[in-house]
């Protein structure tokens, strides 16, 4: 039976059907706002106006710190009283701040009007105002929009939201070929190119794109592989229009890259032999340069908080290529359809979806990890008690992904452990 | 609406957050969707707290709001108090909250909790953080030092109003503080919001006069202990050398206690410094200040009277003392710039062509942006702001602190001299930074030009790249309006020459 999004249905064997815990409670987590920062410079041609309140503003800029200088490619259109009280029509109001914005940023090719909290909460029609204003910029800026708002939208699922929106625009095509969704950096999007090249697949177009006028194209000989795994909404989307999902594991660490590869190979008929022949170099590297952290890191336990939906791959990666103990895995939202492969080969640890802030650190206290895996409000303050963290948000910000990268990830939870044996203070 | 790319403030309730995580036994719940925990990371990761504030978010989903968001905020606060058993709860809603109206002082009285609640109305759509601060620490003392007090001590008493959570420097400034007060024989009796607790808040009427020290935050408060408890407050901020010595003999007099001791030797380095031959080339240097209305007002009388510049811009994002800053500009024959909007103080930075900018994080980026060297002088500011070592800015230590801050990023001396007598040099040429700072290439961005704006002579141009580079902005400028009011089309070398000895007189 096909399950109702029209993805590819999970496994039904192995660990995928083990029993998580449903939290709820506080949650200490970003809005999906937060995936402005990388987005804006992913897509170098695209501004992302937030339609919003002080709050929001003041959110970006605490969150993108010192990158941002004098002309970020973000900005928000401050909702105020008047807007509230109905004395300025907060359309009209809309459509003069992106005319300041398109006058002052003759360069911009795609504008995003990004939802937030009070936009949701007023009811502003955002997706009118995007056509409406697609129209009065055609053909020099076309403008979308998207909720990242706290109250709908989790951290990474600002870039879901994102990349939905661009779903639909995508030009149409007949033509089989290879689509990689999920921003990624771009070192690891030419590795990645140059690996399906080597397997004799494509064409390989990547989603999003590095500029807006690069939009890749999308029919029923499309093939997707999703790059990260919060791409829920995106995926859905693609498979309205005809292009099909390719399950995998994500491509973190030898193993998750292997078969998220194979996958690829399978759906485009590449002989196994040829497979191996491309993967066993690409696994002989990333396993020469994880040995060394592995010395460190193996039997060490491991306490992921909810944060970005990476949980589940990475936990995967550290338990079966680094040989960690997983103490708990907890993500803000589990998609069984998208993560089934990633959880058949998850081993045994205490799962949860949702966040009781309070609670959850009371476990952590109690099981005293020798990692923890959290948010930038959580980490110092666990510091301070004596534990061990990485903060989770550089998992999103490094590239983690593929082969070549692998060295590195394990890398990112040993160098925490390794400080805090120099420091003799 | 209004198009934002930087902010200057945060909304009211960060000010509010500011209070809470400054104060010990103080608990805010607060009413606001997912997400709104970032503001955690200001006081984690920004200020570096070694523990979480003090705050319960409801982090309420588009799911919660079509069942009882209020009856979700009623949890919270009981799940806060059973908790953390604070001795006191503040409860608000941040923005996205003030629309969906479920009114959390109310709910929180109905809850008849063990301790004191005291519900906040800040709202987000009109005000910003500091007022949400000031406002916070206001109904906090209104609320708990409503009980006058009888004052029997020996020792002049008072209070230290003001230092918070994030403010700029406030941790040092206070320790500053207080020591000056104390060789004054004045005792302190509550230094709030900075480390008390709500109890201690009870006993601020016991003091014979608050020093307040940063108005944006504790004017308002100080206002009404003044009303209630007869208590005096002091108006000057000691920013300064000379604002330091007028701040002691006005804390002198409200005490009555003789000044002399905290006058004698010489307290601080700034005056010698400044008077030694080698700050000879300060004089007259362009200065452009921003900030808050506290240290902008603070910094414009150093800058004068205590190192020399000349004033060519002040301005500040704090309306609410913005009367103040407006009567400080036109002492010095300027237009106070009062605003919020980072791109109009970016054209007012390019338009006044100074040579240092004393502002916030964000005149950080224009200066760097226009080539200009830049010392920071007020919040917002980022991490490296929040420094380990002792760096007042208050007091005669703060001087100190100011002196070297503040000329660290001028050419010094010697290049200075070096690069106006020889311009070729391959590597000490003056696109590139002063040689004591590093290297890195300057770009020049001048003000886009008006579109009857004369024309250079190419052999003009090139005299006036001879210009030592943080004066070719203003010498640029001068000429071209010289040009403009002859109504010439070109600018030739004699131009350059005429609008010199024009604006030398």
């Amino acid at each position: 039976m096909a399950p109702p999004d029209g993805l590819s249905p999970a496994p039904t064997t192995g660990c995928a059907e083990r029993p998580v815990r449903h939290e709820a409670g506080q949650r200490e987590v970003f809005c999906g706002l937060t995936g402005i920062i990388w987005l804006h410079r992913k897509i170098q041609d695209a501004f992302f106006l937030v339609v919003g309140s002080r709050t929001c503003a003041h959110l970006i800029q605490s969150a993108a710190g010192v990158m941002i200088f004098a002309e970020p490619r973000f900005g928000t259109a401050i909702i105020d009283d008047r807007d509230l009280s109905g004395m300025a029509d907060a359309n009209d109001e809309l459509d003069r701040v992106v005319a300041e914005l398109v006058a002052r940023r003759p360069d911009i090719r795609l504008l995003f009007l990004v939802g937030s909290c009070p936009s949701e909460v007023i009811k502003l029609d955002l997706s009118r105002a995007a056509q409406r204003l697609s129209r009065q910029f055609h053909p020099g800026v076309r403008v979308l929009n998207y909720s990242g708002s706290g109250i709908e939208t989790t951290f990474t699922e600002g870039e879901d939201a994102c990349l939905a929106s661009l779903v639909p625009v995508l030009p149409e095509t007949a033509e089989p070929g290879l689509l990689v969704v999920g921003a990624l950096a771009e070192i690891v999007e030419d590795q990645f190119a140059r690996a399906f090249a080597e397997l004799g697949i494509g064409p390989v177009r990547f989603l999003p794109p590095r500029r807006a006028r690069e939009l890749p194209p999308v029919g029923p000989g499309t093939r997707f592989l999703l790059a990260q795994p919060f791409l829920v909404e995106t995926a859905r989307l693609l498979a309205s229009r005809g292009a099909q999902h390719l399950p995998a594991t994500f491509p973190l660490g030898a193993e998750g890259t292997t078969a998220w590869l194979a996958a690829a190979a399978r759906a485009f008929g590449i002989p196994d032999a040829r497979l191996a022949e491309v993967t066993a170099k690409g696994e002989a590297r990333a396993s020469a340069a994880i040995v060394r952290h592995r010395e460190k890191l193996a039997g060490k336990s491991v306490f992921f908080l909810p944060d970005s939906q990476l949980e589940i791959p990475i936990a995967r990666f550290l338990s079966r290529e680094v040989g960690m103990e997983l103490v708990e895995v907890a993500t803000p939202y589990l998609h069984r359809g998208l993560m089934g492969p990633e959880l058949a080969l998850l081993p045994d640890c205490a799962l949860t979806e949702g966040s009781d802030v309070d609670a959850q650190l009371d476990r952590v206290r109690a099981a005293r990890p020798e990692i923890t895996v959290c948010g930038l409000g959580l980490a110092n303050p666990l510091e301070a008690e004596g534990l061990t963290t990485k903060w989770s948000i550089e998992l999103v910000f490094t590239p983690i992904q593929g082969y070549d990268q692998a060295g590195d990830l394990a890398e990112l939870f040993a160098r925490p452990l390794n400080r805090r044996m120099r420091l003799a203070v | 609406m209004k198009l934002t790319l930087w902010t200057y403030e945060g909304p009211p309730h960060v000010g509010a957050m500011r209070i809470a995580a400054s104060m010990e036994g103080l608990h805010y719940v607060l009413h606001a969707p997912q997400g709104d925990t970032y503001a955690d990371l200001l006081f984690t990761m920004i200020q570096r707290d070694d523990r979480r504030p003090p705050v319960t978010y409801t982090t309420f989903q588009a799911r919660d709001l079509g069942s009882d968001t209020a009856d979700l905020f009623k949890r919270a606060c009981a799940d806060a108090v059973a908790r953390f058993r604070p001795e006191a709860l503040i409860v608000g809603a941040s923005c996205t909250a003030e629309l969906i109206q479920d009114d959390p002082g109310g709910l929180a009285a109905g809850m008849d909790l063990p301790v004191p609640v005291v519900p906040l109305e800040l709202p987000a759509y009109q005000k910003k953080e500091n007022w949400g601060a000031a406002e916070t620490f206001y109904q906090l003392v209104r609320r708990l030092a409503a009980r006058p007090a009888e004052r029997t001590w020996e020792r002049p008493r008072a209070n230290i109003l003001g230092p918070s959570s994030l403010g700029f420097r406030n941790r040092d400034d206070a320790i500053e503080i207080t020591k000056l007060l104390g060789i004054l024989g004045i005792e302190i009796n509550v230094t709030a919001p900075m480390g008390c607790r709500p109890a201690d808040l009870a006993r601020l009427p016991q003091a014979d006069f608050n020093v307040v020290l940063y108005p944006e935050v504790a004017e308002t408060a100080a206002r009404w202990l003044e009303r209630t408890h007869g208590q005096p407050f002091t108006r000057t901020i000691p920013i300064g050398v000379g604002a330091t010595t007028d701040f002691i003999h006005e804390v002198a007099g409200l005490a009555g206690v003789d000044p002399a001791p905290a006058l004698a030797g010489q307290p601080s380095r700034l005056p010698w410094y400044s008077r030694s031959i080698d700050s000879t080339y300060l004089t007259g240097k362009r200065v452009f200040i921003f900030g808050d209305a506290t240290h902008a007002l603070a910094a414009a009388r150093v800058a004068t009277q205590e190192f020399g510049f000349d004033l060519v811009g002040l301005g500040t994002y704090s309306r609410e003392f913005a009367r103040d800053v407006r009567a400080a500009a036109e002492a010095h024959g300027l237009e106070a710039l009062i605003t919020d909007d980072y791109l109009e103080v970016e054209a007012a930075v390019a338009a006044a062509a100074p040579e240092l900018v004393l502002g916030t994080q964000m005149e950080r980026h224009i200066a760097k942006r226009l080539g200009i060297g830049c010392a920071v002088i007020s919040a917002p500011v980022h991490v490296q702001d929040f420094p380990a070592r002792h760096s007042p800015q208050m007091g005669f230590e703060g001087a100190n602190v100011l002196w070297d801050t503040w000329v660290h990023p001028l050419v010094m001396g010697l290049e200075e001299h070096l690069l106006g007598m020889f311009r070729e040099d391959f590597e000490f040429n003056d696109t590139a930074q002063p040689s004591h700072l590093g290297h890195g290439a300057r770009t020049e961005e001048p003000a886009p030009a008006p579109a009857d704006a004369p024309i250079w002579a190419n052999e003009a141009e090139k005299e006036l790249r001879k210009i030592p580079f943080f004066v070719r902005g203003k010498a640029r400028r001068n000429t071209e309006k010289f040009a403009a009011q002859r109504g010439l089309g070109t600018i030739t070398l004699e131009t350059l020459y005429d609008a010199k000895a024009h604006f030398a007189r």
